[in-house]
């Protein structure tokens, strides 16, 4: 038997055993190392006669690989099963709660100013703002509301001062005004915004929300305020179908006046709008009155159109099956938390207006 | 107003049904606000006759009666009333009635041993009148009656109805039948008036001073004397009680009657205690009279008094006084039928906070015709039930009714209306409604009725048309989808941007009032001008505030009480810096509370501080588009923050507008607010104050450019005075060559051991990059020396060997 069939025949029968990493090395060492067996077997091919040489590398080779990948292969084998056995260690209970994080909300009104701001942006209104704290003139007088009028009482204005000359504007009709002084027509616009009045109980705060709306050109006539509110309230409550019912009414700046009902009915304890023979009056609306126009120089022979005001809180009460209007603004976290908005949920026209 | 179908029918001759009326009510602009129906209930109260009467076997006062209510068998019902007696017509309730006044509901009972089916009722009882003595006694014509309903089912049905401002003539039945009428909704009947001879003078006389700002313009009167003042008839009683009046006396009953059929408010004198006749004034100030309401109100100058010698008997057109007020034993009366202004009765009525019928009405316009007609419908009515001898009747006038002359063009209603209506049908509505129209070459000249005071030009015309051809008439245009002006402003695109950056970052959005609790504004006020409301609701919201912390902190004070501990909350909107129009400022406010990561198994928990806010606020200014490299932070900030621990943010070194503040609220005020929470940490952003960026996102992304050359980060730690901020020595940093240096960040600060008193070690890590070339040992060193000799010379620091 030749010397390295003795070797092979050796180390197999000794890595048959049952070794650990070291074991192995040093084998790897004895074998391999500088002086291993098989080193030097290697360095012996050059004394070797030239007809075996050939045979003898062949050979030595074979045996040097053999030997070389069931070493390996062992080492693998222990440092696969040293991993195993760590990461079996490592396991760790996933079920644990994550990092803690929060979630901030959108306001549902901020969220109603949105959605609203999105219908009318699409059939060309632009946004338009106006101060709280408003004069006399501008709230009531240039609105067709001369001191003595009685239509006055229906507004409980918070006063700024003693002569009443300054207050706390009482709808947002006042952005027309300012609107039509500022620029030339025609106007298209929305303004939403707070609005005060000194009335306070279950369904009354003394500050809540309204849009104004404002649509001004030659030609503009009730069609388009009856097609232009058609249109918001069925994009609104996201129905396809609307029930809308157009009553006259008074206001001072406007004539004729409207107010408008929508149909509902309750199923299961909530509302459904758009159904059903009760009508619930949603906002109130009307041609311009001329003598508004005349108030911010604008030739009511020339240029007519509509105004219309909508109450941004009730509209949300209704779309979001909110029952108490005094909670809106009475921060309670739980309320903020379970009406609220998640901030990516931005209303838009192409993907939608609510989830 | 409140009406029923019943009286509309003495105007109105319709076959129509009452649900038809409410509906066209409602479609024709007079609101249905409610419909009370009593008749259901009401159906169950019969009448009814005692056919015979006997004590209660165990108590004196009560009676056992035995009732005819129509059925075969007699009822037992006991009784206490003591005119409960045989053949007397009366009205029974059975067992299962709900009693109108009391609303309660009859069970079959047994009193003192005696079962009782039912109850006898008074008039009282069933809200008829205030009469509670006794049961009600019926006439013997309710004999034939016997065991039907003693309502009957139209008659209960009262109506209210929500009467626009402008509409004076629908608050009285008549106008309301007129407009139903001219809609198609029946034909009006027209009022006869009764003849009454009217022989004598009226002899009290009646004089209007002429005197700036007379608040009354005509005064009519007539004498009525021998009169006999008595409860009014059954009718009369009835249609008041079925609008919710209550009866008076006949002569009251009558003037309100009168009111509420053609509203023409009137007065009636006792004419024996008028001394020398009528005098119509401006009060004097400091003049005092009892008024029917038995107050006393005491006068300012300039108010329309009715006077006579003796001094204010009563305020025109608002209220009567108990001087000359009529009573049952009341001879002669003079009636009052006058014309007051509306801006007067407004004025006077609200300087006393008097609110009557007749103040309700004169301020929105009574008819200036009417005065001669109600005058004579009263004293007939009078006449009719007092007796008593009727005078002429008498006029004074300091001004005459001019009538108002409109030119309509007819074709301004489809202008405005969009729909057509032909000119025939113009003018069936408008003479329906009282006009009187002239036909002219292109156009219309109407006279406008005297009683429609809203009426002054031609929209008021299509108004009256459109509203009785009715709503349903008018087009529905639909909307053209197109946009020529962008929908939000800059501002108000930043103002949604910071909304949502803000409750992005974890906290609650909330809306409160734009007033607040003066003692909490003034914790946040500084030298802010205090704006007080002059009629707050309460004393608690008695200001605008200045600072939207004070009700953040409100909420969040109560939020903790809840139980909840970390809490962020914010609220973007207005604050206010004085009282005129404009004088207001946007402001994004947070407030967070409480600790981060309480009770976690795996973070470490800790105190909320300043620097989660202020990583909030750079971030979100940030996001916005604000580059926070060039931000500039110091310390000054107001007072209602911790003075060591807030800062303020600029967004560059010119240091122009605040943008931001942030910090912890000052542990003064969370003392005196007794706030239990283990920090409290606030920011505002000041909105007008962001410059608005030049460029859009189209600009801003046109170019990208980045290094791939080899960067090296080079860590510096430098000893500085205490005093020296950390954004001094990245200022100097990032100057010594902004091309090549990026990415400067503080990673440790250090006081204490090894480092000398009032000093602190900064150390800082710097990125190192050239956009040329991969930088060469030499060129790092360079670089190197130069960040430590700038630094050194410019903040006197030393860097740490």
């Amino acid at each position: 038997m030749s010397d390295l069939k003795k070797i092979r025949d050796e180390f197999i029968s000794k890595l048959k055993g049952k070794l650990d990493l070291a074991e192995l090395n040093q084998i790897k060492s004895d074998l391999f190392g500088k002086n291993g067996l098989v080193s030097s077997q290697f360095k012996k091919i050059g004394t070797i006669d030239v007809s075996e040489r050939k045979k003898f590398a062949s050979d030595l080779n074979i045996i040097k690989d053999e030997l070389h990948d069931l070493i390996n292969f062992k080492i693998n084998e222990i440092e696969k099963a040293n991993i195993n056995e760590k990461l079996e260690k490592e396991k760790i209970d996933v079920t644990l709660p994550e990092r803690s994080f929060v979630r901030g909300k959108i306001h549902p009104v901020s969220q109603t100013i949105d959605e609203i701001s999105s219908i009318f942006s699409e059939i060309g209104f632009s946004v338009e703002e106006g101060p709280d704290v408003e004069n006399e003139y501008n709230n009531f007088t240039a609105l067709n509301t001369p001191d003595n009028h009685p239509a006055r009482d229906m507004h409980d204005t918070f006063y700024l001062d003693e002569k009443k000359e300054r207050l706390l504007r009482t709808h947002t009709s006042p952005v027309q005004i300012r609107t039509m002084l500022k620029d030339k027509p025609p106007f298209k616009i929305i303004a939403p915004g707070r609005t005060y009045r000194s009335d306070s109980d279950q369904t009354h705060s003394p500050m809540f929300h309204q849009v104004e709306g404002l649509h001004i050109d030659k030609n503009i006539n009730m069609g388009h305020l009856k097609g232009c509110l058609n249109y918001f309230i069925k994009e609104f409550f996201e129905v396809k179908k609307i029930k809308m019912r157009f009553r006259p009414s008074h206001f001072p700046f406007t004539e004729p006046s409207a107010e408008v009902d929508i149909g509902y009915e309750i199923k299961d304890g909530k509302i459904i709008i758009g159904e059903g023979d009760q009508w619930l009056e949603i906002l109130g609306c009307g041609m311009v009155h001329p003598n508004v126009l005349k108030n911010v120089k604008v030739d009511p022979t020339k240029f007519q159109g509509y105004a219309f005001g909508i109450g941004i809180d009730r509209l949300a009460m209704l779309k979001y099956g909110i029952n108490d209007l005094r909670a809106f603004f009475d921060c309670d976290y739980r309320w903020l938390n379970h009406f609220g908005f998640d901030p990516l949920d931005v209303p838009t026209n192409y993907r939608g207006l609510s989830r | 107003m409140k009406i029923t179908f019943d009286w509309l029918k003495d105007h109105l001759k319709t076959n129509l049904k009452e649900k038809n009326l409410l509906e066209q009510l409602t479609n024709i602009g007079l609101e249905v606000e409610s419909v009370e129906s009593l008749s259901s209930d009401n159906q169950l109260f019969k009448v009814a006759k005692i056919i015979k009467t006997e004590k209660h076997p165990n108590a004196d006062r009560l009676k056992v009666c035995d009732v005819n209510v129509g059925e075969k068998e007699l009822k037992k019902v006991v009784c206490g009333a003591t005119n409960a007696s045989e053949g007397l017509i009366t009205i029974y309730a059975p067992p299962g009635a709900i009693i109108p006044k009391t609303n309660t509901k009859l069970e079959i009972a047994k009193i003192r041993g005696v079962t009782s089916y039912g109850m006898l009722c008074s008039e009282s009882e069933l809200n008829l009148s205030d009469e509670s003595d006794g049961i009600t006694e019926l006439s013997k014509k309710f004999e034939k009656n016997i065991g039907k309903s003693y309502f009957s089912k139209s008659k209960s049905n009262l109506i209210d109805l929500s009467i626009t401002p402008n509409r004076p003539d629908c608050l009285g039945v008549k106008g309301i039948a007129r407009d139903l009428a001219a809609s198609g909704f029946g034909r009006l009947i027209a009022s006869k008036e009764k003849k009454i001879k009217l022989k004598t003078k009226q002899t009290l006389k009646v004089k209007i001073n002429k005197e700036k700002g007379q608040g009354c313009s005509a005064f009519g009167s007539c004498l009525i004397k021998n009169v006999k003042n008595t409860e009014s008839p059954q009718w009369l009683k009835d249609k008041l009680i079925s609008v919710g009046q209550k009866p008076i006396s006949a002569i009251v009953d009558i003037t309100n009657y009168v009111m509420l059929d053609i509203n023409r408010p009137l007065h009636a004198y006792d004419a024996d205690k008028i001394e020398k006749g009528i005098i119509v004034r401006n009060s004097k100030s400091g003049e005092e009279f009892t008024a029917l309401d038995n107050k006393i109100y005491k006068l300012e100058k300039g108010m329309c008094v009715i006077s006579d010698n003796k001094g204010v008997l009563g305020l025109g057109g608002i209220i009567g006084g108990t001087r000359s007020g009529t009573e049952f034993d009341t001879k002669n009366i003079l009636l009052e039928s006058a014309y007051f202004d509306p801006r007067s009765i407004r004025n006077t009525a609200k300087k006393l906070n008097l609110d009557t019928d007749a103040k309700f009405r004169f301020e929105r316009g009574i008819d200036p015709l009417s005065i001669e007609t109600g005058l004579k419908k009263a004293a007939s009515l009078i006449q009719g039930i007092c007796g008593g001898e009727v005078s002429k009747i008498d006029i004074q006038k300091i001004e005459s009714y001019k009538t108002k002359i409109i030119n309509f063009d007819v074709n301004s209603f489809e202008n405005i209306v969009g729909f057509k209506i032909s000119e025939k049908e113009i003018q069936r509505i408008l003479t329906d409604l009282g006009f009187i129209i002239k036909k002219e070459k292109n156009s219309l000249k109407l006279i406008v009725p005297s009683w429609r005071p809203d009426i002054s030009q031609q929209i008021d015309i299509i108004e009256e048309l459109v509203r009785i051809s009715g709503y349903d008439k008018i087009k529905t245009i639909d909307p053209i989808k197109d946009r020529s002006k962008s929908t939000l402003t800059q501002t108000q695109r930043l103002f949604h941007f910071l909304q949502r950056a803000i409750a992005s970052k974890g906290y609650l959005e909330t809306i409160t009032w734009s007033f607040t609790d003066q003692s909490y504004n003034n914790h946040f006020r500084e030298a802010g001008k205090e704006i007080k409301i002059v009629n707050p609701i309460s004393s608690e919201l008695g200001v605008l505030r200045n600072s939207i912390f004070s009700n953040l902190i409100m909420f969040m004070s109560k939020n903790l009480d809840r139980g909840f501990k970390d809490l962020s909350i914010f609220e973007i909107g207005p604050v206010f810096t004085g009282s005129k129009p404009g004088e207001q400022k946007t402001v994004v406010c947070g407030l967070s509370a409480g600790k981060k990561s309480r009770l976690s198994w795996i973070d470490k928990e800790r105190n909320i501080d300043l620097f989660d806010a202020k990583r909030d606020v750079v971030q979100t200014l940030n996001e916005a588009g604000y580059n926070s490299d060039q931000f500039f932070i110091d310390s000054k900030t107001p007072n209602y923050y911790h003075p060591g621990k807030s800062g303020r943010i600029f967004l560059d070194h010119k240091k122009d507008k605040v943008a931001a503040y942030f910090g912890e609220i000052h542990p003064n005020i969370l003392k005196k607010i007794d706030i239990k929470t283990e920090n409290l940490i606030g920011f505002e952003i000041f909105l007008e104050n962001l410059k608005l960026s030049r460029k859009t996102l189209k600009d801003q992304k046109l170019k990208f450019s980045v290094s791939d050359f080899q960067k090296s980060e080079r860590d510096f730690a430098f000893v500085v005075n205490k005093d020296v901020e950390a954004q001094e020595l990245i200022s100097v940093i990032s100057n010594v060559s902004p091309n090549l240096i990026s990415n400067i960040k503080v990673f440790d600060v250090y006081e204490g051991e090894n480092i000398p008193d009032n000093q602190k070690s900064i150390a800082i890590s710097i990125t190192i990059q050239s956009s040329e070339k991969t930088l060469n040992d030499k060129d790092l060193e360079k670089i190197n020396n130069s960040i430590i000799e700038a630094v050194e010379n410019k903040t006197g620091a030393k860097i740490r060997s």
